[in-house]
């Protein structure tokens, strides 16, 4: 069998990413319309720019851990990723439009002001002007432009570096310890900036500082988990259509099963993190830290809208991915993978849909088609940006040199 | 258990192992066993064994861990020695989740250490018999068993022609039974092992 070397979009892939991304603006554009102009139901288009903030902020995170994951598996030195590396590297093009996307939404939310950070005016409040250091315009601006703008350049440099060698293959083994020595590096740089932001400040800065009174200090840990279980499962929902499409002849259920055990570990790892997150606050049961679940639990006192929509997230990403990814059978079986990959994509999703909309909106739910067409549009941006990176470059890195490593893969 | 006649195969390296182990399996010989000194990648598949239940066996006891803190605590904090503690309800459920998932976690690998010692024959005061000292070491050790058809000079003869450095007929109990090895046996009593530097 002849190897399929480059990636050649299918009608069908075009149409679907057309199609979605077509789904998406007119879904902006009549939200706008409906919800994005202030009027006395709609107090300063809020509901519009909520929405458009769980997107771009969401599928941002979630294709920048594909290149999360390329750099940390760098610095393990992995070597069973190979074989599909150049998928994961094409997902981690999409953050370019996104980011850009992404930049845009929250430079307006700061600018046009529809009302969603309350930081934005402190004036005689006393916590939120004790956190003007932080919490304040230029900061924000500052440092959105520096996180999107680095991971793009970060993440240009560790594609460049891999097509590297596409053509000129390492001369020896020196120049191939030298080649790694040089991933490494980069792929460090890219994961203590990565640190500094995903994990750290910049769920603070977009998500947290909606509730700019409540704070966690797991919450970023938290979003991070959330965003790199959502990104490996779409990075296997590449891996599995590729597969289908009889490109990656050396990929086979051996790396499905190893990207099964990293959606399964890290749906519980997240689990972990939400308990944490939910344990000690429920523990220590102080008015102001348990405000963040008065929209979100029903309590013997409190009714909480967005209850039954928390739990159902929670049973998605919890329950679901620790009965059915439990089995090794069913960690290799493409069907199942792929359809535990939508679930935890969807749940991730919802998680981050309760972050933003049960904080500005907590008396009722109003997810709504218009929440659904925003995501469709950025679905159909991520397949679009990922199907045109993926022809660009060989599809297998042949001249790594952990490339025999990868596709004798064991596990 | 019974006591039944083996021809004992020693192999230098792991290389040939899986040659050896598909070419035995194919003339219909009955492989008991292959000893190694380190676990051998894709040799259980060469073997033709089936997946371990041992991850079964984990689930259930994990299952069991749970159901028993969470009942066990539940009577205890609602129905035996109620107590208000900083005024949370008696049925405090986030606060017994580490300790269910200790728990859980504790029957599992306890129950599925016992469990693998036990498919084993692993314990304490248990002997067992060796088909070679140096499998633990650095012989690849394939036991094949005897049938009343087997013909062992020939079997012999075909290990062999297989690779196998040192072949040679034992008869041995398979089972376990109760013993010790430091006050029983005292190994190597007898042979003269040369070591080449």
């Amino acid at each position: 069998m002849a190897i399929k070397e480059f990636f050649a979009i299918p009608a069908r892939y075009r149409t679907w990413s057309l199609a979605l991304m077509g789904v998406g603006i007119l879904s902006v554009i009549i939200g706008f319309f409906i919800y994005g102009i202030p009027n006395e139901h709609n107090h300063h288009g809020a509901r519009f720019w909520a929405s458009l903030l769980q997107n771009s902020v969401y599928f941002l995170l979630v294709v920048n851990a594909s290149m999360f994951f390329i750099c940390a598996t760098t610095l393990a030195f992995g070597g069973w990723q190979i074989v599909f590396r150049r998928v994961t590297e094409a997902i981690s093009v999409a953050v370019i439009p996104l980011g850009i996307i992404t930049l845009i939404v929250l430079i307006a939310l700061v600018t046009v002001d529809p009302h969603i950070f309350h930081w934005l005016h402190p004036e005689g409040d006393k916590i939120l002007m004790g956190k003007s250091a932080f919490l304040n315009p230029t900061f924000y601006i500052i440092w959105t432009i520096l996180a999107i703008g680095l991971w793009i350049v970060l993440g240009y440099k560790m594609r460049q570096l891999s097509r590297e060698l596409d053509n000129n293959p390492p001369v020896d083994a020196e120049a191939g310890r030298k080649y790694i020595f040089k991933n490494t590096v980069w792929a460090a740089i890219f994961i203590v900036w990565f640190a500094l932001t995903v994990m750290s400040t910049v769920p603070w800065l977009w998500l947290m500082s909606i509730d700019a009174h409540w704070y966690s200090t797991m919450y970023s840990w938290y979003t991070f988990a959330s965003t790199f279980v959502a990104g490996m499962a779409l990075i296997t929902i590449f891996v599995v259509y590729l597969k289908n499409q009889s490109y990656l002849e050396y990929t086979n259920e051996e790396h499905i099963h190893d990207l099964g055990k990293f959606m399964f570990a890290f749906s519980i790892f997240w689990t972990y993190l939400w308990f944490s997150q939910y344990m000690l606050i429920w523990y220590a049961n102080i008015p102001e830290e348990t405000v963040y679940f008065n929209s979100r639990i029903t309590s013997k006192s409190h009714n909480g809208a967005y209850s039954g929509l928390y739990w159902f997230m929670f049973a998605l990403n919890f329950l679901a991915p620790i009965l059915i990814l439990m089995r090794r059978g069913s960690k290799r079986n493409y069907t199942t993978v792929t359809f535990m990959a939508i679930v935890i994509i969807f749940g991730h999703w919802l998680d981050f849909y309760q972050m933003v909309f049960a904080s500005l909106f907590p008396d009722h739910v109003t997810l709504n088609l218009f929440d659904f067409g925003v995501a469709a549009g950025f679905v159909g941006l991520i397949m679009f940006a990922t199907g045109r990176a993926l022809t660009k470059a060989p599809l297998l890195a042949k001249n790594h040199p952990f490339i025999k490593e990868s596709i004798i893969h064991h596990t | 258990m019974a006591v039944k006649k083996f021809v004992v195969g020693c192999f230098d390296e792991e290389g040939p192992l899986f040659d050896a182990v598909k070419k035995v399996r194919k003339s219909g010989y009955k492989l008991h066993d292959v000893y190694t000194p380190f676990p051998i990648h894709g040799l259980d598949k060469a073997m033709g064994l089936r997946d371990t239940s041992i991850h079964t066996a984990g689930f259930l006891y994990a299952i069991f861990g749970t159901t028993s803190m969470l009942s066990f605590m539940t009577w205890v904090f609602t129905k035996d020695f109620p107590l208000n503690v900083g005024g949370k309800p008696h049925f405090a459920l986030p606060a017994w989740i580490p300790i269910t998932f200790e728990f859980t976690v504790l029957c599992a690998c306890v129950g599925m250490v016992i469990t693998f010692c036990y498919l084993c024959q692993l314990a304490p005061f248990v002997k067992k018999h060796h088909f070679h000292l140096r499998a633990t070491d650095d012989r690849f050790v394939m036991v094949i068993e005897c049938t009343p058809k087997t013909n062992e000079s020939e079997l012999s003869s075909f290990m062999t022609s297989i690779g196998a450095t040192e072949v040679n007929v034992q008869n041995a109990e398979t089972g376990w039974w109760l013993g010790r090895y430091d006050k029983e046996q005292k190994l190597f009593e007898g042979q003269s092992e040369t070591v080449s530097a």
